[in-house]
């Protein structure tokens, strides 16, 4: 990474910060309209064991969730890209799976598991978040172009030689464009379960604290700090992608 | 059995949803050792499953293809292809690329010997100091090469190309071609490269065979009168023209543009 990478970035969000910032200033709101971000800096001091805890409990229910999203997705995934009989048969199911907000998902879930929340809240961040995994590991699987599996088939190579050498690395630099989608899918997932069905767990706790005790600078600090995992965790998807798929990127000229 | 590729009265239908479609009908082709057959005729016509059944991906409705004596039933490791799609997998350098099939046909050469073998097809072609890029810093030229090379690692019998120069721009062409008949000298193959180009088809191989539409039988074979590598200039003499005459009056009746009844010259 050079220098400019990072202070590109870095500046865009100090003048978006500062623009925020201006904007409540000139049409003179209210922290209960629209905080402003001078108003969360006391939040973040006043509050910052929660934060810490509470963020913990959001990451680490998001990536669980993530990662059993990436371990079904992509099998899901590949028994649809391999068959035609199981897309046909799956595609319906999932689109219409998929169609159904989560947020109505999240009282059953509660219900269903009444009292493990950790569990429920992974549950929730897998359902939202598996979706663009299996479909673009499927897509990528299924469109590849028959001369690869010729000039390996023509070899004598077998079907799993096939997926490990030329399908599964080809299918890479989709799967990476959909765990990113996935990332912060999985964040709205955990932030459901954690606001509409509350625990005292987690950002989305906090959030409603907020929301109960009328704390609006709390509560936009809590979409604030929830932006930042989700660009950190971003981030460690896109350095993955790097090092997995990084031959996808073409060098600019 | 004197030649290497042996197809007789081979037929071949595609299902499909409208029933059964037949793209090839009582085909018969043979290639001596060491020979070089270009195969032309009408888009469509079922060119590109003739080189299936002869890799072993495709089993003949009837007829039989035999190689090297032994009748075809499944792929074989003595088969090497090249398509007009190179087919580079980008994810891997041009070294690594050639010696892909090196992981599947099982081989005596050690890792070292392996990769000496890949620099040196490389260097073969032309493609010297490009063994550690990725595909995509290539020209199409250059990784139709290293496709060439991937085809020839392994060392097959016989090698297939299906189209190889179909995407490239007619010098680009005309430098592969000279390069296929170096590489031929110093790599020997028998060889079926499947082509719309006549040009090309003179000027590669020793035999043309002409198909007809679909269902493709047969219809004509032309014999260039030379084996082995020759000059470009080969190209410009009035035999040359002669018998580029003579394919695209095949050609024309194999499409249905011109009475068949004329005697073939």
């Amino acid at each position: 990474m050079t220098f400019r990478q990072i202070a590109v970035p870095c500046l865009a969000i100090v003048i978006f910060l500062a623009l925020w910032e201006a904007l409540v200033w000139v049409m003179g709101w209210p922290n209960y309209k629209m905080a402003s971000p001078s108003d969360l800096v006391p939040a973040y001091e006043r509050y910052w064991s929660l934060f810490l805890t509470m963020g913990w409990q959001t990451l680490w229910r998001t990536v669980v969730g993530l990662l059993i999203a990436v371990i079904f997705g992509t099998a899901l995934g590949m028994v649809m890209g391999f068959s035609r009989t199981m897309r046909d048969a799956l595609y319906p199911l999932l689109v219409g799976f998929n169609a159904i907000p989560k947020a109505t998902v999240v009282p059953i879930v509660a219900l269903m598991f009444v009292g493990m929340h950790d569990f429920n809240t992974v549950l929730i961040a897998f359902m939202i978040s598996f979706f663009p995994i299996a479909v673009s590991v499927s897509i990528g699987l299924s469109t590849l172009e028959p001369e690869y599996r010729d000039i390996l088939r023509s070899l004598g190579a077998s079907q799993s030689t096939i997926f490990w050498k030329i399908a599964l690395p080809k299918t890479l630099p989709e799967f990476f464009g959909a765990l990113k989608v996935a990332v912060t899918l999985a964040f709205i997932g955990t932030n459901l379960m954690e606001i509409v069905s509350p625990h005292g767990r987690g950002l989305g706790a906090l959030f409603d604290s907020g929301k109960t005790n009328s704390d609006y600078p709390l509560m936009f600090a809590v979409l604030i700090a929830l932006a930042f995992l989700g660009i950190v965790l971003y981030y460690v998807v896109v350095a993955l992608e790097k090092v997995f798929a990084g031959w996808a990127e073409r060098p600019q000229g | 059995m004197t030649n290497l590729i042996e197809i007789r009265g081979v037929r071949h239908a595609y299902k499909t949803a409208r029933g059964p479609l037949p793209v090839l009908d009582g085909l018969e082709l043979s290639v001596p050792e060491g020979g070089f057959v270009a195969v032309v005729g009408p888009s469509g016509c079922g060119k590109s499953t003739l080189t299936k059944l002869v890799a072993g991906l495709l089993k003949p409705d009837e007829g039989e293809v035999w190689l090297h004596g032994e009748k075809v039933k499944s792929p074989r490791s003595t088969v090497g292809m090249a398509f007009q799609n190179p087919v580079m997998l980008e994810w891997r350098t041009i070294l690594k690329n050639v010696m892909l099939p090196l992981e599947i046909v099982p081989t005596k050469l050690s890792r070292k010997q392996q990769e000496e073998r890949a620099r040196y097809l490389l260097a073969l072609v032309g493609l010297e100091g490009f063994e550690d890029k990725r595909p995509s810093e290539l020209s199409g030229g250059m990784r139709q090469r290293a496709s060439l090379c991937r085809a020839l690692v392994h060392s097959p019998e016989v090698l297939i190309l299906d189209e190889p120069f179909g995407a490239l721009d007619a010098f680009t062409r005309e430098d592969l071609w000279q390069i296929m008949h170096q590489v031929k000298e110093k790599e020997p193959f028998t060889g079926v490269l499947i082509t719309h180009d006549l040009r090309e088809s003179i000027y590669l191989a020793d035999q043309v065979v002409v198909l007809s539409g679909r269902p493709a039988r047969t219809r004509f074979t032309l014999d260039t009168g030379i084996t082995g590598a020759r000059d470009i200039e080969h190209l410009y003499t009035p035999q040359a023209a002669e018998m580029l005459a003579t394919l695209r009056h095949q050609i024309e009746i194999a499409q249905g543009r011109a009475p068949a009844e004329v005697a073939p010259a």
